[in-house]
């Protein structure tokens, strides 16, 4: 019990991780990085082929960077202008790759104490783990017969009871259906809750990101084009970019036609739209319109007087299944995209050609300045 | 089987066996230096070390015979310095039964230590395992089959050495006489019942080295 109350009082599970003149020449760019993070769970959020699991490599001390320094709460792991590079092994930072990388001569129990520290305190111990992940089932099996989920839980419990001080996920959940997914999902988050520890996730999905991000950065071809909180992020990207890399579904071109205070009235295609926009440059005339596809509201026949400022009469263009929703397209004047449940597709009766108003929220229209 | 096809069957396996165990560490090391590291001169030393497959073997027996003679360099260090004789004696069948098997014996590993997925090794490490402690329990057990595989290539290999052995260390009956020199000297004298026990016996010994080594390969693949 006392080592229990001891580390729940040291507890911390924000880390303070500097990641400062990174460089690292890739095949395609040279990764170039400079970030402090302190989240309790910092997605990277980014295209294949970004350059995340590089940077993963290099905090983790797995790769040598042309030039880097990393320090992570005021201890120096990486320093190339000093000649530091403390080993992977004496870093006590966890790492779940993609490919998990489970010992395959090793049973199930034998890989989850592979790293186990002897002096590890009440937040890693076997039994907590083991409960946590729900991995008792699998103690006595054989790695190599387990399932995709059971893979990705043992690889979890593994590193977790490295006691580790950060923990490195590379899209975790990205081999695994959507059923399994939402098996997973909660452990990290009970994970995240109960262990207490900071973790770096690789995603490139956004429900996984705004459900257990609190910090998002987001990279491409090997630079960070945004940083910062998540919901910040997925609401106002910094540029089309960044809206491209975040689907944000409707990036339209449009023109400034009238600007009252906070209101911004936008012609896009053939009709005209209205966003609240507080930091767009005076004097701009064109502009790309960024709407979610969850910000868009659908109502069948007349609209009657209602909060949202925008009304957009358009009609079905094509329906499809997108995970657990539906994704609508509509034709307004210009192609918008909706997200909706099956189930109020199916109240709705939508059916290609089917009339349909849009209504979207002042404030949930995004315009970059072009 | 006389006594003395018993001593030259024995002498033979222990003498094999003996050269195979010795060439095993440094074979290791050079496989796993070859399979997991980059530096300058890697591709003189992969062909250095291939040379003796390639080679005639008494090519490579006089070369051995050159180096280790009284008057070689090495040869003579080791007469003036530890009063020790390879050449003739059977010291020189182990030195021509290593340098023979040992090409054998790295290749294989080599494969073996390429074939362990280095993203294994990795991991292991950021789970606070040492380098020496990441080589003893994932990339030794991963690599096991193939270097025991290797091992009993190297070992069959040396069962049935000929060019080499007889030029470093002759074909003295109960010192040096190995399998393949006792049955080429049994023809010779045309003692054909002599050489056809002693040619059961070296396939009997071969057929069991090369079975033991496919037995083990496919319960490998097998495993994956």
């Amino acid at each position: 019990m006392d080592g229990r109350m001891a580390a729940t009082e040291e507890e911390s599970s924000e880390v303070n991780l500097a990641l400062q003149n990174i460089s690292l020449p890739l095949p395609q760019f040279t990764l170039e990085v400079n970030l402090e993070l302190r989240g309790r769970i910092t997605v990277l959020f980014g295209p294949s082929g970004s350059g995340k699991t590089s940077l993963l490599d290099l905090i983790a001390g797995l790769r040598r960077p042309a030039s880097a320094r990393i320090e992570i709460d005021g201890e120096v792991l990486t320093d190339t202008a000093s000649g530091i590079m403390v080993p992977p092994h004496r870093r006590r930072i966890g790492y779940v790759p993609q490919d998990l990388a489970l010992f395959p001569h090793l049973s199930v129990t034998q890989n989850l104490l592979y790293g186990k520290r002897v002096e590890a305190a009440a937040p890693f111990s076997f039994e907590k783990i083991v409960t946590l992940l729900e991995l008792q089932p699998l103690l006595h099996r054989r790695v190599t017969v387990l399932s995709g989920g059971e893979r990705q839980r043992v690889a979890l419990g593994r590193a977790l009871l490295s006691a580790p001080r950060l923990l490195l996920l590379d899209e975790p959940l990205a081999s695994l259906d959507a059923k399994l997914k939402a098996k997973i999902l909660p452990c990290l988050i009970r994970i995240r809750e109960e262990c207490g520890v900071p973790m770096i996730y690789v995603t490139h999905d956004r429900f996984e990101a705004l459900t257990l991000a609190d910090e998002m950065v987001v990279m491409a071809a090997g630079k960070v084009v945004q940083a910062g909180p998540v919901q910040e992020v997925f609401s106002r990207p910094a540029d089309l970019s960044v809206a491209g890399i975040l689907t944000v579904e409707s990036v339209l071109p449009g023109r400034v036609l009238k600007v009252t205070e906070d209101l911004v009235t936008v012609a896009v295609g053939t009709t005209q739209v209205t966003a609240m926009e507080h930091d767009l440059p005076s004097g701009t005339k064109d502009v790309s319109v960024c709407i979610r596809a969850e910000d868009v509201i659908l109502i069948r026949g007349e609209a009657g007087p209602s909060s949202p400022r925008n009304h957009l009469p358009g009609t079905v263009r094509s329906l499809s299944r997108e995970g657990p929703l539906m994704r609508v397209e509509l034709d307004c004047g210009f192609l918008l995209v909706a997200l909706l449940t099956k189930q109020a597709c199916e109240e709705l009766a939508l059916a290609p050609g089917q009339g349909v108003i849009a209504l979207v929220k002042a404030p949930s229209i995004h315009l970059i300045a072009r | 089987m006389t006594a003395e096809e018993w001593q030259i069957v024995w002498f033979t396996a222990w003498v094999s066996a003996l050269s195979t165990l010795m060439i095993l560490p440094f074979g290791l090391g050079v496989a796993w230096l070859l399979a997991r590291k980059q530096w300058p001169g890697k591709s003189i030393v992969e062909t250095l070390i291939s040379l003796p497959l390639v080679m005639p073997p008494v090519a490579t027996g006089l070369i051995l015979l050159k180096l280790l003679g009284r008057r070689g360099p090495v040869g003579s260090f080791l007469h003036d310095t530890l009063n020790l004789d390879i050449i003739f004696t059977w010291r020189g069948v182990l030195v021509a039964l290593g340098v023979m098997s040992f090409p054998l014996l790295v290749r294989s590993a080599r494969v073996a230590f390429e074939e362990v997925n280095p993203r294994l090794e990795q991991i292991a490490g950021t789970l606070g395992a040492s380098a020496a402690r990441v080589f003893c329990t994932i990339t030794l057990p991963l690599a096991l089959r193939g270097i025991v595989s290797g091992m009993l290539m190297a070992f069959a290999r040396a069962l049935g050495e000929f060019g080499a052995t007889i030029m470093v260390a002759g074909n003295i009956p109960g010192e040096t006489s190995t399998l393949s020199l006792a049955i080429f000297q049994s023809v010779q004298l045309g003692e054909d019942a002599q050489a056809f026990r002693l040619l059961g016996v070296s396939v009997a010994l071969a057929f069991l080295a090369v079975w033991t080594g496919e037995w083990l390969l496919l319960r490998r693949k097998a495993a994956k």
